[in-house]
C-alpha cells in the first residue's frame, strides 16, 4: 500500500463515516460539525490529486463559508437543550429506499465507466493563469459568459437580500 | 546567493536521500512526516511561550512596570511555569454543556494554525510544503478557526460565550475579507502565489518598496484588519474581559484553555510572518537593487535571523496596538470594516493593477 493509498483510505472513511452522522445526529450543531468534517476531507482528496488550487477553494468556500454560515445561523436560532424529534418508520423507510436507489445507480455507472489511465506531463499542476484566462476568455472554453450570469445571480441575491433585511417605514 | 552555508535546500535533500535509500518508500515518507510534525510541534510550542512571556513585558513597558522579573533572569522562565501551572489544573466538567462539541473546539482551532504555519517559509529551503497557491492556502485554512470558536461558544451553554462567540464570528468574517484583498494587492505585483517564489521576487527590494504607495496601504490594511482577525486588542469585544468575563472560553479551564490561548498567539505569528514573507521580503535580506557591496554584506546575515526578525518587529507592532488603543465597539467595528477597509483596499487592487499594466514598479 503506497502512502497516497492510506490516505485516500483515510479520507474516504472520514467523509463516509461523517456523512452518515451528519444525517443521523439530532443535534443541528453537531451535524453541522459533522459536514465540516465531510467538506474538509474532501478538500484532503483534492490535495491527494495535486490539485490544491481546488483544495483551497473547497476550504475558503465550504469549510470556511458556508459551514461558518450554517452555524452563525443555527447560533441565532436554536437552544443548546434542543434536540429534533426522531422520524417516524413512515419517513425512515422510504428515505431509505431513495437512498439506496441513489447509490445504486451511482455505484453501477461508476463500475461501468472506463476510466482510461493517461498521464499528461505537467498537468498535476493547477496553473491559476490558465483558470483566470479561462474563466475571461470568450473563445472556446472561456467561461466569461458563464461569470458573468452568475454575478448577475449574486447581484440580484444581494439585492433581494438587503430588501428583505431592510426596516419597513411604514 | 553566493552563501550556500545559509541555504537548508542541500540539508533537507540529503535527509530526504537518506532515509529513501535506507528504507522502503512508504516508511520514508512516514518517517519525514513525523520529522516535520516533531519540528513544527516543537517550534509552535517554544514560540507560543516566548510569545506570551514578549507580551507581558512589551504590556509592563508600555504601562511603565517591571513586568515578570521572579523565575529565572528577568523573569524569562515566568510562562514556563505558567505551563505547568496550566496542565496540573483541573479540567472543569460542564454539566449542561454539549460535551462533545466543547471537546472538539480547542481541537479545532489549533488545528487550523497548526496547518497554517506549515506553508510558512522559514529560511530558504527551511519549508515544509511550497504549494503553488501557497498564499491562498494559507487564508483557507487559517478560515477554519473561527469554527473553533463559534462551537466553543454555543457549546458552553453560557450567555456570555455565546455572544462572545458571535461577536467574534462576525468580526473574523468581515475582517477575513481585507486580509484576503490586501493579499490580492500583492499577488497582482508579484504575479504568483508561491511564498517560495514571492521571496525570490524580492531579491532587489522588497514589495512594500517596489509597489510605491499601493503596497503600503495595503501593509497598513493587512495590519490592521489581520490584527482584528485574530481577536486581539483594540478589536478583542469577542473577549472583552470588562462585560463579557473571557467571551468564548469563559467555560474552558487548565490545557484547554491553554489551547485557546496559545492558538491565539500562533495565529498572531502566523499573521505577522505572512506579512513579513509578502510585504518585507521574508527570509530575504534587504537588498537595494543595484548596490552591490551593499546588499553583499547583507547577505552575512542568515536568512532565519532575517525573517524572524521581521515577524518580531510585526509582532511588537500588534502588541503595540493593543496596549495604546481602547477597545472598539461593535458597530464601530463593522463600520471600520465595511465602510472604509473594504473600499479602500477595491480602489487600491486597481491602482495596483494599472501600476503594474503600465510597469511603473520597480
Amino acid at each position: 500500500m503506497t502512502p497516497n493509498q492510506l490516505m485516500f483510505a483515510i479520507f474516504s472513511a472520514v467523509i463516509i463515516i461523517f456523512s452518515i452522522l451528519t444525517v443521523t445526529s439530532r443535534r443541528i450543531l453537531r451535524a453541522a460539525t459533522f459536514l465540516l468534517f465531510v467538506l474538509v476531507a474532501t478538500g484532503g482528496l483534492y490535495f491527494l490529486l495535486r490539485f490544491n488550487y481546488l483544495a483551497a477553494i473547497q476550504l475558503t468556500l465550504y469549510a470556511g463559508g458556508i459551514v461558518v454560515m450554517i452555524i452563525f445561523s443555527i447560533l441565532l436560532t436554536s437552544h443548546i437543550a434542543e434536540k429534533l424529534e426522531a422520524p417516524d418508520l413512515k419517513k425512515i423507510i422510504p428515505a431509505l429506499f431513495a437512498a439506496a436507489g441513489g447509490a445504486l445507480i451511482t455505484i453501477a455507472t461508476i463500475l461501468q465507466h472506463k476510466f482510461p489511465v493517461e498521464v499528461i506531463a505537467g498537468s498535476n499542476r493547477t496553473d491559476i493563469r490558465e483558470i483566470a484566462k479561462s474563466l475571461i476568455s470568450t473563445e472556446k472554453f472561456g467561461y466569461a459568459l458563464p461569470f458573468e450570469v452568475i454575478s448577475i445571480l449574486l447581484l440580484a441575491a444581494m439585492v433581494g437580500a438587503i430588501i428583505l433585511a431592510k426596516k419597513r417605514k411604514d | 546567493m553566493n552563501f550556500s552555508i545559509y541555504d537548508f535546500t542541500s540539508f533537507t535533500q540529503w535527509i530526504d536521500k537518506f532515509l529513501y535509500d535506507n528504507l522502503p518508500a512508504f516508511w520514508a515518507v512516514a518517517v519525514e512526516m513525523v520529522i516535520i510534525g516533531l519540528l513544527v510541534l516543537v517550534f509552535y510550542a517554544m514560540v507560543g511561550l516566548f510569545l506570551v512571556y514578549a507580551e507581558r513585558k512589551v504590556c509592563a513597558f508600555m504601562q511603565n512596570r517591571i513586568g515578570p522579573n521572579r523565575v529565572g533572569p528577568y523573569g524569562f522562565f515566568q510562562t514556563i511555569a505558567d505551563l505547568f501551572k496550566l496542565l496540573m489544573k483541573e479540567l472543569v466538567y460542564i454539566k449542561n454543556a454539549d460535551k462533545l462539541l466543547f471537546n472538539i473546539a480547542p481541537f479545532i482551532v489549533i488545528i487550523a494554525s497548526f496547518m497554517a504555519i506549515a506553508a510558512i517559509p522559514f529560511a530558504k529551503g527551511l519549508h515544509a510544503i511550497d504549494f503553488d497557491i501557497g498564499i491562498l492556502y494559507v487564508i483557507a485554512v487559517s478560515s477554519l478557526g473561527v469554527v473553533g470558536i463559534l462551537l466553543a461558544g454555543w457549546s458552553s451553554n453560557n450567555k456570555y460565550s455565546l455572544i462572545g462567540a458571535m461577536r467574534s464570528g462576525a468580526q473574523i468574517v468581515s475582517y477575513e475579507l481585507s486580509v484576503g484583498l490586501s493579499l490580492v494587492t500583492i499577488i497582482i505585483l508579484a504575479g504568483t502565489m508561491q511564498f517560495s517564489a514571492i521571496v525570490e521576487g524580492q531579491a532587489n527590494g522588497w514589495f512594500i518598496f517596489k509597489g510605491h504607495i499601493p503596497a503600503f496601504i495595503a501593509f497598513i490594511i493587512f495590519l490592521i484588519s489581520s490584527t482584528a482577525e485574530t481577536n486581539r486588542g483594540p478589536f478583542d469585544l469577542a473577549e472583552a474581559e470588562s462585560e463579557l468575563t473571557a467571551g468564548f472560553h469563559t467555560e474552558y479551564s487548565g490545557i484547554k484553555f491553554a489551547f485557546f490561548f496559545l492558538a491565539e498567539y500562533m495565529n498572531m505569528f502566523i499573521v505577522a510572518s505572512i506579512a513579513a514573507t509578502v510585504f518585507l521580503g521574508g527570509w530575504m535580506p534587504f537588498h537595494v537593487g543595484g548596490w552591490q557591496g551593499f546588499n553583499h554584506i547583507m547577505d552575512f546575515i542568515p536568512p532565519f535571523v532575517w525573517y524572524i526578525g521581521k515577524t518580531f518587529f510585526i509582532i511588537w507592532v500588534m502588541m503595540w496596538f493593543k496596549w495604546t488603543f481602547p477597545r472598539l465597539r461593535i458597530d464601530q467595528l463593522l463600520t471600520l470594516e465595511w465602510k472604509y477597509l473594504l473600499p479602500i483596499n477595491l480602489v487600491n487592487i486597481l491602482i495596483m493593477a494599472f501600476i503594474v499594466l503600465m510597469g511603473w514598479h520597480f
